[in-house]
């Protein structure tokens, strides 16, 4: 990578816990919640950074932000080491995290903004551009009057998402964009990312547990457990990693008995509509011409396999 | 009265992650971070956050006015129990009952705005430190210490305006106050307010961020209350406590929240010296404290966890 915009080389997180254990004492434990991650991530990527709860993907996020310093390892943002240069840092990246706020809770949602103008020392035309797009891609323009705390989950997650972009950010960090969002808000929040990285070339980096918000938006994702990165490509690798099976529905002219082809097995029988799972690395063109020569066919549809199912699989695998 | 704001509507309990969740203490290592460097000469944002910290607290119309009922029936309370006390002992503190007075009338205007009974910012902090949300405050390119305080002077003006003004003037109407009529008076009175409000709010923010440490602060604002109340002269004033006890207590940071403004405005420091003296000792407090707010901000900052995911 030529001249990557995110580079991380070895990075470790250790945290002290300390845990009252009888009365007086107390244990300490060492806990590895980020054990030695490398990756670099190019100037116009969309990354999707995944896992379970407790992973290690907040606190990447936050030393990536520079809130929090690692233990060890190498960490550049824009050529900036973020613990040390947290506040030159903060000018060239937004940070979204979806269940928390940077707005205003009492005041008026465009009241944040102006504070986001100050903060930020964004120019006046600059802001007026920026504020136009966001309101407009966003759908914010009714809600600028209106107090924070007002404010639906979705529609103040839009709002904390324009707060994040006034200032131009070359890299935009989101932790859980569209946790507790509807089908339509979740659908509005994907599609103004998809449009802010084609226009713009912003760079993201999303970290998230809705499978959907990946497979729509990046290219490229990461998977971390127990602190290290289990697998970094392209989203079709992942299911091949995780031998997923894609499943072939058909739906036939009458109830039969399950059908039998070859490099297929039926998985799920329900009246007239069978399920047929096979290997994700395989063409279904076969497998369709074979039943369709076959057997009475009247429909047919094909099923990419469930990540979360894949993902699974992965760590089973591993476990 | 408590008024929540500035939070997340949407904490999750369940999906914190990360380790320290509830009593975790953790160490990072390494490297401090960039400090106030070059970010904290910037009035015009920090003058914005004061902005927003006086219109947050214009928008609870009825908690103010709650609050002015309160603080002027709770004005007429101390007033009888004042002048039961000097009918019995004229001239108690230094003080004619008349000064006596309008001692009781200006701390009822004062109180909400230096919060001595606790409010104002620091349980929004500790909640902030508790669920982690302060990772927001932590990452903007602002200073954590001189936002807050923007923020605390901002509330404190409205609730001056908002919370002080009416029981003042109820007192004012109802009883025979000694308030001056010199013009430069006021002036000192209005800088020793001020003051006042900076010792108090560096004072709370070393309470706000022992959160980082103890997680709770129910504790420590329940013992900061009890203290305040009575050091800070809203008992009764500082001057009637006699002897080495006295002395001990008017050089205590305390007494700059009250008890100096109340004596700046009765005139009780002799000349222009006086009074010099006594906003010196209130700037000295005010520094001394926010040095020490800086510090403990650095090791927090260092050293914590931010909670949750």
């Amino acid at each position: 990578m030529a001249d990557p915009l995110i580079s991380l080389d070895g990075i470790e997180k250790v945290f002290d816990v300390r845990r009252r254990v009888g009365l007086m004492r107390r244990e300490k434990r060492q806990v590895r919640a980020v054990d030695g991650i490398s990756f670099e991530v190019a100037r116009g990527e969309v990354v999707g950074y995944i896992g379970p709860n407790g992973a290690g993907k907040s606190t990447t996020i936050k030393m990536l932000t520079g809130i929090l310093t690692p233990s060890g390892g190498r960490l550049r943002v824009a050529g900036i080491d973020p613990a040390r240069e947290r506040m030159r840092l903060a000018h060239r990246i937004g940070v979204v995290f979806g269940q928390r706020t940077t707005l205003w809770w009492d005041l008026p949602l465009k009241d944040s903004y102006g504070l986001m103008r100050r903060m930020y020392r964004i120019p006046p035309a600059r802001f007026e551009q920026n504020m136009e797009r966001c309101v407009e891609q966003l759908d914010l323009a009714a809600l600028l009057d209106v107090p924070v705390r007002q404010l639906s989950l979705g529609q103040r997650m839009r709002g904390d998402i324009a707060a994040a972009l006034l200032h131009d950010p070359e890299v935009l960090y989101l932790d859980e964009p569209t946790i507790g969002l509807d089908v339509v808000s979740k659908a509005r929040v994907r599609a103004f990312l998809r449009q802010l990285n084609e226009e713009l070339g912003t760079t993201v980096l999303l970290t998230t547990h809705d499978l959907q918000d990946i497979e729509q938006l990046c290219e490229r994702v990461m998977v971390i457990d127990h602190g290290r990165l289990m697998y970094d490509g392209a989203l079709g690798g992942l299911h091949a990693m995780g031998e997923g099976e894609r499943t072939l529905v058909v739906d036939l002219e009458r109830e039969l008995a399950p059908v039998e082809v070859p490099g297929a097995r039926v998985v799920k029988v329900e009246g007239a509509r069978q399920w047929l799972a096979f290997p994700a690395g395989e063409s279904a063109a076969p497998l369709v011409a074979e039943v369709a020569g076959r057997y009475p066919l009247l429909d047919l549809s094909v099923r990419e396999p469930d990540i979360e199912d894949v993902i699974a699989r992965m760590y089973a695998g591993r476990g | 009265m408590r008024q929540r704001a500035g939070r997340g509507a949407t904490r999750r309990e369940g999906l914190r992650e990360g380790p320290g969740g509830g009593s975790g203490e953790g160490s990072g290592g390494g490297s401090g971070r960039g400090g106030a460097g070059g970010e904290g000469h910037r009035p015009g944002l920090y003058a914005a956050v004061a902005a927003g910290g006086f219109r947050r607290y214009a928008t609870y119309g009825t908690a103010t006015a709650a609050g002015v009922f309160t603080n002027t029936v709770f004005g007429f309370i101390v007033a009888y129990t004042y002048i039961a006390l000097w009918d019995e002992r004229p001239g108690l503190g230094g003080y004619d009952q008349a000064q006596a007075l309008t001692f009781v009338w200006v701390s009822q205007a004062m109180l909400a705005a230096a919060s001595l009974l606790g409010g104002g910012f620091q349980e929004e902090v500790q909640e902030r430190i508790r669920t982690g949300d302060i990772a927001v405050d932590l990452y903007r390119p602002a200073d954590l210490q001189l936002w807050w305080l923007a923020a605390d002077l901002g509330r404190a003006a409205f609730q001056l305006l908002g919370r002080g003004a009416v029981p003042l003037l109820a007192g004012a109407l109802a009883f025979r106050l000694a308030l001056p009529a010199d013009p430069a008076r006021w002036l000192l009175f209005a800088v020793s307010v001020v003051l006042a409000l900076t010792v108090s709010f560096a004072v709370r923010y070393l309470l706000g961020l022992a959160a980082f440490w103890l997680m709770d602060g129910a504790g420590i604002n329940m013992m900061a209350a009890v203290v305040t109340i009575f050091f800070s002269g809203m008992l009764l004033p500082l001057t009637v406590f006699p002897g080495g006890f006295g002395e001990l207590v008017r050089l205590l940071p305390w007494s700059a929240m009250l008890q100096v403004p109340l004596d700046v405005l009765l005139g009780t420091h002799a000349g222009a010296g006086g009074a010099a003296r006594a906003l010196a000792f209130q700037a000295g407090w005010a520094l001394v404290l926010l040095g020490a707010g800086r510090l403990v901000q650095s090791a927090a900052t260092r050293k914590v966890v931010i909670q949750g995911g």
